[in-house]
């Protein structure tokens, strides 16, 4: 150790080591706060929580309990649908945004808006659009057809559509963000040698954007799910898990057990995700903390 | 001026086809906002795209505090603005002391803590929230200012931690060695050299924290509950209780507080898109 060191550095060493032990305790007294929180607001929530979930009675009662069955297939329509949907109109959107035009930028600055205001506001404001009587959007149809509109929250599947176009509104942006990041950092010459080469739109996307972005596009759909699976107003404002409770999802549902005092369920109901979330998380992890 | 060939033309028609759509898909919930906070109650229920009589009244009625929805509106105006900085101080101190510990004295274990903040980042808000109302209940927390705070800067710090982490790393280590050489402690190193080159991605990581905080609606619906203490998106929620909400009230309550943040979010815009986007997925 003691050769390494001076191998690769003119300074003497005893200052050095001086040096380096305060330097350790000052490192080790740095990171103290971070770790106070970290043990007394997730390890010991999170320990808590899987002991409470521990009982197997729990499990049977979520098993016969038909509201946890909907939950979790509406869960996974919300990431399978939602999600695909999404990211693939923020890849389209992408390509629109980094063309050079003086009113896309504008545009840009209008379109991260969902992004930039709190959801509880917009969410509230789509709920009285869709709203039968007084809402804009029934009031719109009925100046054009002259007939009633749906009872757009009253119907389980439609609800919860609903609820997926308004996750959609507000996270596009950010993902369109991040992927127009990524397609800006794509070599132009490359685009110009395909030019040259005669190359159509789709060959420049097939052969050059999406190989390179296609790490990329993975990574933000699979954080994307894990951010979903968290995503508690989309529906709780939009639907309040409603009409009779269909169109619950995992987090609407562990907070709807908590309000009934049902802790252990709700802890019993987060539980069973955690054999899907865990790969997300390892597969995340393993990505950022190169 | 040389005139557009016909192919221009058919470009630019095409991609306003796209951007049209998009603009009406993105403004059409915030113009229902703010077309409610505009308009009286008959206006607003009549499904009309720009009210008869615009008014200011919804504004009025909100800043003097006249419905029973809205009579402490100024003292969740006031804790939800507290919560926030408060979220937001903790979460910079937090994070900066963390990263520079991490990235800058490459302390032992660095590298498990900055994993085990990770391994936090990446659990669902929702998931997390269930036990963390108990947690706060047997902390004695409930109902108090600081259970929100805490929560939002547990929320907050693990992304901030991984964001400065990486910016911390580009700056060259020369910088240290030199201070070091030139007599610096630690502190000094981390106060005159660390902190002043870091400040854009400060600014950026201050803002966010700020911007969740301000934002959050489920650990700020569980963990407070009196009138007087709950934030502006807990009362919004509230709004909902009654059967004949007033909706212009509720919009026009909501569209105050959705400026701030948008306000705060353009006013940083610069800092957020290079400090965050950048490193948010790393490709």
């Amino acid at each position: 150790m003691a050769i390494t060191l001076s191998g690769s550095d003119t300074i003497p060493a005893p200052p050095l080591s001086a040096r380096l032990t305060t330097q350790q305790v000052w490192g080790i007294l740095l990171l103290v706060p971070y770790l106070l929180v970290f043990l007394a607001f997730v390890v010991y929530p999170v320990g808590y929580g899987l002991w409470l979930a521990r009982n197997p009675a729990n499990y049977v009662a979520l098993y016969n309990d038909p509201i946890f069955a909907r939950a979790a297939v509406n869960t996974l329509i919300f990431l399978v649908i939602g999600i695909n949907v999404k990211m693939l109109i923020a890849l389209f959107l992408s390509g629109f945004f980094a063309q050079q035009r003086p009113w896309i930028k504008w545009l840009s600055v209008i379109f991260i808006l969902p992004w930039a205001v709190p959801s509880i506001p917009t969410i509230l404001s789509v709920r009285f659009m869709l709203n039968p009587e007084w809402g804009m959007v029934n009031h719109f149809i009925f100046s054009l057809t002259g007939d009633d509109g749906p009872n757009w929250l009253n119907d389980p599947t439609v609800a919860l559509t609903m609820a997926i176009a308004v996750h959609i509104w507000k996270s596009l942006p950010f993902w369109t963000l991040i992927l127009l990041t990524g397609r800006l950092a794509i070599p132009q010459d490359l685009y110009e040698a395909s030019e040259v080469d005669g190359a159509s739109p789709w060959q420049k996307f097939r052969f050059i954007t999406w190989p390179s972005m296609q790490m990329l596009y993975v990574t933000c759909t699979l954080l994307s799910m894990i951010w979903t699976l968290g995503d508690f107003n989309s529906v709780y404002l939009l639907t309040g898990g409603g009409p009779a409770d269909l169109t619950h999802v995992l987090s609407t549902l562990g907070i709807r057990y908590l309000r009934l005092d049902q802790l252990s369920l709700a802890m019993a109901s987060i539980v069973c995700a955690i054999p899907f979330v865990l790969p997300l998380m390892y597969f995340m992890m393993k990505r950022l903390s190169r | 001026m040389k005139l557009p060939t016909l192919r221009e033309v058919g470009t630019e028609a095409k991609l306003l086809l796209i951007g049209i759509p998009v603009f009406i898909w993105t403004m059409i919930p915030i113009y229902h906002m703010f077309l409610f906070a505009i308009s009286p109650k008959e206006d607003a229920f009549s499904g009309k795209l720009w009210p008869d009589h615009p008014t200011l009244h919804n504004f009025h009625i909100v800043f003097y505090q006249e419905h029973y929805f809205l009579r402490d509106f100024w003292i969740q105006f006031w804790n939800s603005t507290v919560i926030a900085l408060a979220a937001g101080a903790l979460t910079l101190f937090i994070a900066t002391a963390a990263a520079f510990s991490i990235s800058r004295l490459k302390v032992p274990g660095g590298r498990w803590v900055m994993n085990l903040a990770l391994f936090t980042y990446f659990i669902p808000a929702a998931f997390l929230a269930v036990p963390m109302y108990r947690t706060m209940g047997n902390y004695g927390l409930l109902n108090n200012h600081w259970s929100l705070i805490l929560a939002m800067v547990t929320i907050a710090s693990p992304y901030a931690i991984w964001v400065l982490k990486q910016a911390s790393d580009k700056l060259p280590v020369e910088l240290d060695e030199a201070a070091v050489m030139d007599g610096a402690t630690t502190l000094q190193l981390f106060r005159l050299v660390y902190v002043p080159l870091m400040m854009p991605s400060l600014v950026a990581i201050g803002t966010y924290a700020v911007l969740l905080a301000w934002n959050e609606y489920l650990y700020a619906f569980l963990l407070l509950s009196k009138d007087t203490d709950i934030t502006l998106p807990v009362a919004l929620g509230n709004f909902l209780a009654a059967d004949d909400s007033p909706w212009e009230l509720l919009m026009t309550t909501g569209f105050i507080y959705a400026l701030p943040p948008a306000a705060v979010y353009y006013a940083f815009k610069r800092y957020m898109v290079g400090g965050l986007t950048a490193g948010a997925v790393k490709s």
